[in-house]
């Protein structure tokens, strides 16, 4: 019986919780698995996993044509989070494939790909998938004649200190990163009418794809901030993705130089790179940014209870509860641009919540003079917070036959017309029967 | 002494009589019931049809929440997301009468379930429509014809296909509401009683409260008062019959919550009030010529004759003002397409697309009312010898019926009483003369004697002392007109002898032989009326359309597609989830699945149904938009191609079009007919080929016999292979007649630049629901 009553009352918590996939509310001990294309890649690039370690995350290395890989077992995910360090793998081993990932993304987990120059048509496909399109020259590489990196030796220039980073301190942070971030390998492009994905660091405008071993002789394809070095995409499930074009970002080389953007005459000790990729790591393992709705109230004014149905032109209280995930505990969220409507078919009431800063968020209306099926609707899509969607049914019924005015002034002349007749008529039967 | 043995005589055999005509009606009764059982025995006791599920439904709501609740009920499950004010938009009688009727039987400690209480109110009000008939022809032409009548409307074909068991709908109680209004209306006409009118006003007002078609008697009295005026037959009974009636109806008509101001502001009740003023006007004037000599009363007329003019004309300008601002005239649709029969095909094509409301066809008279349709001609022959207050009314009634049943199908219900009356009329007298001349024939039986039997046979049909006043008066209003005396005088010899023993003319008498052959065919044509009004029953009116049967070489099938597929959404989808189907449907997925609806068969938003009816002519990817906007989940089609069921969405799909594109003009009726032909085949246009309700009705057709063969259509399909981008096929019944599908959610991700091989997109998102997919044979 108890175990029934708290079966009833998760299920009756669900509606609340889609927002937030369930294994967010532990974030410590997710495990990851890292797909490699050579396990040398776990040494040279252990600075960004032992970030992640230090956060708490289990990072389970796999070679990516090892046949033991299987992202989940009985219906189950083994992980929740994915990333693809094998830009090279034309095939996964054991059960993996193209498939088995974007159904892992689309089950609400979180998904990073570093693909580099000559990446496989695997990886390309799987970033396709998520909206992302690589240059399709095979060896091109991002190439800036400006923006490049001073090094020591005077390259192909191929090496880029980028510093177009998206103005959005929910995804890379409160602390301004000050260091260019040092790039080398791919770029890629958005479709610009995709609104799901974001262009975290874009390339300066005097930057090109190309290959840049041969000359260039026709126009290139990708050129100027229209190519992203590094991408973010947030699935309608709040599944978070971050592509990249360029392996070596995350190496320990990079985070280690130090970097100079041609041109300019600060000489920065360290990449930027670290600080951008840790970052932007806790973002797309939702540490940040990610939002919950709760305890969706409404009620009329002056009464607790939720009602079955509203009647016109009732006045009603609505309330919900944000709050933001902080990386270890749920922080009330506060803004004042969350709005309400009430909507049936086109919204009737739009209405802006006012919060206490604790989280609730409130507001009171008067129901419009229209019956129907209404729902309150919560559409909250903010740059860099997980979308929140609620829509909670309520029925808008008319007067009932006893609630209206019973009488109206307006309608004096008629009482007095039927009295009078009624009296005028009992007068006349009276005169009528009697007078003889 | 010899006097009064003679009168006990008569009272004994008027006793007799009496107690015979109650057992035939009794038996009548039973008749009537027994003969719409035939659908609980050949197939179960369900519910049929479509609207019936509304009127279960909101029955149920009745007998558990109380009449306050069902008063005031808006229900939020149907016309999503509009919802429907039922208490203000359904004909409460029917419901009423089938909740007291529970309520009764419950407190009585006779627990039936309230859909049983539902299937058997259609034939237990069919026999006191049968009543109810015994009663109106018993009035217009004595008890004989009455009897005659009660049993041909007991097994009216035409009324059987209403009132069938299970045919819970409110022309089952408002068929029985007619009749007794007629009968109440003629009783006052003859008795001039007011206990009558009254009573005549309540009935009325039990036939507002079940149907519609209370403005056949809002209209059909009037016009009959009327016509009593104009022919010099005002009487004060008349009046008595009237006045009352449109005062108190009105009243009472307005206490209906779904007619309320109606009852005054449209023009179908607008005769009704012209004639109660003309019939104030005309018992003003007797009233006048009364009290003054012939000399003051011409003066007077001149008078009032001028000043009444003006005023008439004012008034009458100001009405004509009035109903023309109005741009159907005051008149609503399904009105205006009686009256004009082409006005709905040209501008309402929702009333239009109804299969009820199209015109009948000549067999279809034959198979309604059979036989009745040539005895009419001789009822109303014999209504006219003589002609009565009542006969008078009863030929108009008929004569109106008869035009009304020839615009709208559906209003053979209507012109079926009036058949049998008439027919009744006809036989009964038929059988009257030529029983009369047999008798008068037999050896051994003197003719005196042979008349008194005559009359007293007619007079136990007759309703003796009433009719013999009756005729007493309708002599006196026609000596009052010279011309109409001499008229009157040729028919007396026929007519009156067995009426007024005054006059002592010969009787009408046939040969013996010509009468024994007479009554033979007659008793043969009423064997054949028997004959197939029982077949009727039995085979054609018992369906109950939920359930479809086949006889084939190999056996009986039975498809009990419709049961299953909503059992499949009652218990497979959320209590919230909305379906979308055309407006058929509606009322049957609410009561059975109970789910939410978009739109159904109370078609009161045009716009409604035609946002669905563009949704299923649209290509899927517009499809889902609108069906989205409408937070739809499942999309329901019936689909008969595969069993050969012919009224399924493919057959109804151009009325989707028409009315879809009559409020949403890019959806043109041409783009779906090749040379203004409506094909499937090949030979289809692109458009039909892929608006939804094409894809949603074929798609995996091909997989049921490898060259889609559409056995309604008896064509080969025009696409067999096909994907669903935006929908996903769920449940498919056994017989493939529902076919229920999902719509898909949005992409959870967007993708770039479609530039790779498409094979590998179709993989990705095959392996989700493999297990379906994989039968096809096309992958």
């Amino acid at each position: 019986m108890a175990r029934s009553l708290i079966l009833v009352a998760l299920i009756s918590l669900l509606p609340f919780l889609s927002a937030s996939s369930p294994s967010l509310e532990s974030p410590k001990g997710r495990r990851v698995l890292v797909l490699l294309d050579d396990l040398a890649i776990k040494s040279s690039h252990s600075l960004y996993f032992g970030s992640l370690q230090s956060r708490g995350y289990d990072l389970d290395f796999k070679l990516a044509d090892d046949p033991k890989i299987g992202l989940q077992r009985y219906g189950q995910y083994l992980y929740d989070g994915l990333i693809l360090f094998c830009p090279a793998t034309e095939r996964f081993g054991g059960s993996l494939d193209q498939a088995a990932i974007l159904d892992f993304v689309d089950s609400g987990h979180d998904l990073i790909i570093a693909a580099d120059a000559n990446a496989s048509d695997l990886i390309r496909e799987v970033a396709t998938e998520c909206g992302v399109d690589f240059d399709e020259d095979p060896v091109a590489m991002v190439i800036d004649h400006i923006g490049y990196a001073v090094s020591d030796t005077e390259g192909d220039h191929t090496l880029i200190a980028a510093d177009d980073f998206i103005d959005c301190s929910v995804i890379l942070g409160n602390k301004k990163i000050e260091a260019p971030v040092l790039f080398q390998g791919i770029g890629h492009s958005l479709n610009p009418s995709n609104h799901l994905v974001l262009k975290v660091l874009a390339a300066s405008p005097s930057a090109y794809s190309a290959n840049p071993k041969s000359k260039l002789s026709n126009p290139p394809s990708l050129t100027g901030s229209a190519i992203s070095l590094v991408s973010v995409m947030q699935a309608r499930n709040n599944a978070r993705v971050l592509i990249t074009g360029s392996l070596s970002i995350f190496s320990n080389r990079l985070f280690r130089s130090s970097v100079q953007k041609a041109g300019s005459s600060t000489r920065h000790e360290k990449a930027g790179n670290e600080q951008f990729l840790t970052e932007i790591s806790k973002w797309i393992f939702h540490e940040r940014g990610h939002l919950k709705a709760v305890n969706v109230k409404h009620n009329k004014v002056g009464e607790a209870d939720e009602p079955a149905i509203y009647r016109i032109n009732d006045d009603l209280e609505y309330s919900i509860e944000i709050y933001e995930w902080s990386g270890g505990s749920w922080e009330p969220y506060v803004s004042d641009d969350v709005q309400v409507q009430f909507y049936m078919m086109s919204p009737y009431v739009l209405k802006t919540l006012s919060t206490d800063k604790k989280g609730v968020y409130s507001t009171s209306f008067k129901v419009p003079d229209v019956y129907g099926v209404f729902q309150f609707k919560v559409e909250y899509q903010r740059l860099g917070y997980s979308s929140l969607s609620l829509s909670k049914q309520i029925p808008v019924r008319p007067f009932r036959h006893n609630e209206y005015e019973r009488f109206i002034p307006a309608a004096y002349p008629y009482y007095g017309a039927a009295f009078s007749m009624m009296a005028g008529f009992f007068l006349f039967t009276f005169v009528h029967l009697y007078n003889k | 002494m010899a006097a009064s043995e003679a009168s006990t005589a008569t009272s004994f055999r008027h006793a007799f009589g009496g107690v015979l005509s109650f057992f035939i009606l009794i038996l009548i009764g039973v008749l009537a019931f027994s003969i719409r059982l035939f659908s609980v025995i050949k197939y179960e006791s369900v519910i049929h049809e479509f609207d019936p599920y509304f009127n279960y439904r909101v029955t149920q709501f009745l007998t558990k929440n109380g009449i306050y609740d069902f008063w005031n009920w808006f229900d939020d499950r149907t016309w999503y997301p509009l919802g429907r004010v039922i208490g203000g938009t359904v004909y409460p009688g029917l419901t009423l009468t089938a909740g007291t009727l529970w309520w009764i039987l419950n407190s009585l400690n006779i627990p039936l379930s309230v859909e049983t209480v539902c299937v058997f109110t259609a034939p237990i009000f069919s026999a006191f429509a049968s009543w109810a008939t015994y009663l109106l022809t018993k009035e217009v032409k004595g008890a004989g014809a009455g009897l005659t009548a009660a049993v041909l409307l007991a097994m009216v074909p035409s009324y059987i296909s209403r009132s069938v068991a299970g045919s819970y709908d409110n022309e089952a109680v408002a068929i029985f509401a007619l009749i007794f209004t007629f009968f109440l209306y003629i009783k006052t006409l003859n008795t001039g009683s007011l206990f009558y009118a009254t009573l005549n006003a309540l009935s009325y007002f039990y036939m507002v409260c079940s149907w519609g078609g209370y403005t056949f008697i809002i209209n059909l009295i009037p016009m009959h008062a009327l016509l009593c005026i104009v022919t010099g037959r005002y009487s004060s009974r008349l009046y008595i019959a009237y006045a009352p009636l449109v005062v108190l109806g009105t009243l009472l008509a307005a206490l209906v919550p779904v007619v309320g101001f109606n009852a005054v502001m449209t023009s179908e009740h607008f005769a009704s009030f012209l004639v109660f003023i003309i019939i104030h006007v005309v018992a003003l004037v007797y009233y006048i010529k009364g009290i003054l000599s012939p000399k003051m009363f011409k003066v007077a007329v001149t008078l009032v004759l001028s000043a009444g003019l003006i005023v008439c004309f004012a008034v009458v300008a100001i009405l004509v003002a009035l109903v023309a601002s109005s741009p159907t005239k005051g008149w609503s649709g399904r009105s205006l397409s009686l009256l004009d029969p082409t006005y709905a095909s040209k501008y309402i094509p929702i009333i239009a697309s109804v299969s009820e409301h199209q015109p009948p066809t000549w067999p279809s008279y034959f198979m309604d009312i059979n036989v009745l349709a040539f005895l009419v001609p001789a009822g109303i022959i014999a209504c006219f010898l003589p002609l009565s207050d009542a006969s008078s009314f009863v030929v108009l009634y008929i004569v109106t019926s008869v035009y009304f049943s020839g615009v709208m199908v559906r209003l053979m219900l209507v012109l079926a009483p009036a058949a049998c009356i008439m027919s009744g009329i006809a036989l009964s007298e038929a059988f009257d003369t030529l029983t009369r001349s047999i008798k008068f024939q037999l050896p051994g039986n003197s003719g005196g004697n042979s008349e008194a039997n005559a009359g007293d046979a007619s007079s136990a049909s007759a309703g003796a002392l009433n009719d013999v006043i009756k005729a007493d008066k309708a002599e006196e209003t026609a000596k009052e007109r010279p011309s109409r005396k001499s008229k009157k005088k040729e028919r007396e010899p026929v007519e009156k002898p067995q009426r007024n023993p005054r006059n002592e003319r010969k009787l009408l008498v046939l040969p013996f032989e010509a009468s024994i052959v007479g009554i033979i065919l007659l008793v043969m044509l009423g064997a054949f009326y028997v004959v197939h009004c029982v077949w009727a029953a039995a085979e054609a009116y018992s369906a109950p359309s939920i359930v479809l049967t086949s006889h084939s070489h190999d056996g009986l099938h039975v498809f009990d597609d419709f049961r299953e597929a909503y059992a499949w959404l009652s218990h497979n989808t959320e209590v919230d989830d909305k379906v979308a189907s055309w407006w058929d449907y509606g009322y049957q997925t609410t009561a059975m699945a109970n789910r939410t609806v978009i739109v159904d068969n109370n078609t009161w938003n045009n716009t409604h149904i035609a946002t669905v009816g563009t949704a299923m002519s649209s290509p899927e990817k517009a499809a889902w938009e609108i069906f989205n906007s409408l937070d739809v989940k499942y999309v329901l089609v019936v689909f008969g191609g595969l069993v050969g069921y012919p009224s399924d969405d493919i057959n109804k799909f151009l009325w989707m079009v028409r009315i879809g594109g009559g409020v949403f003009p890019h959806i043109k009726e041409p783009d779906y007919l090749r040379d203004g032909q409506y094909r499937i085949d090949s030979q289809a246009t692109s458009t039909m080929l892929n608006c939804l309700m094409y894809k949603l009705s074929y798609y995996r057709f091909v997989e049921t016999d490898g060259k889609a063969f559409d056995r309604v259509r008896r064509t080969e399909i025009g696409k067999k292979n096909f994907k669903l981008t935006h929908f996903e096929e769920v449940f498919t019944t056994h017989h493939w007649m529902v076919r229920i599908y999902k719509l898909k959610p949005p992409k959870n991700r967007l993708r770039g630049k479609a530039k790779k091989s498409k094979s590998k997109t179709s993989s990705a998102s095959s392996s989700k629901r493999s297990g379906k997919r994989t039968r096809n044979p096309w992958q």
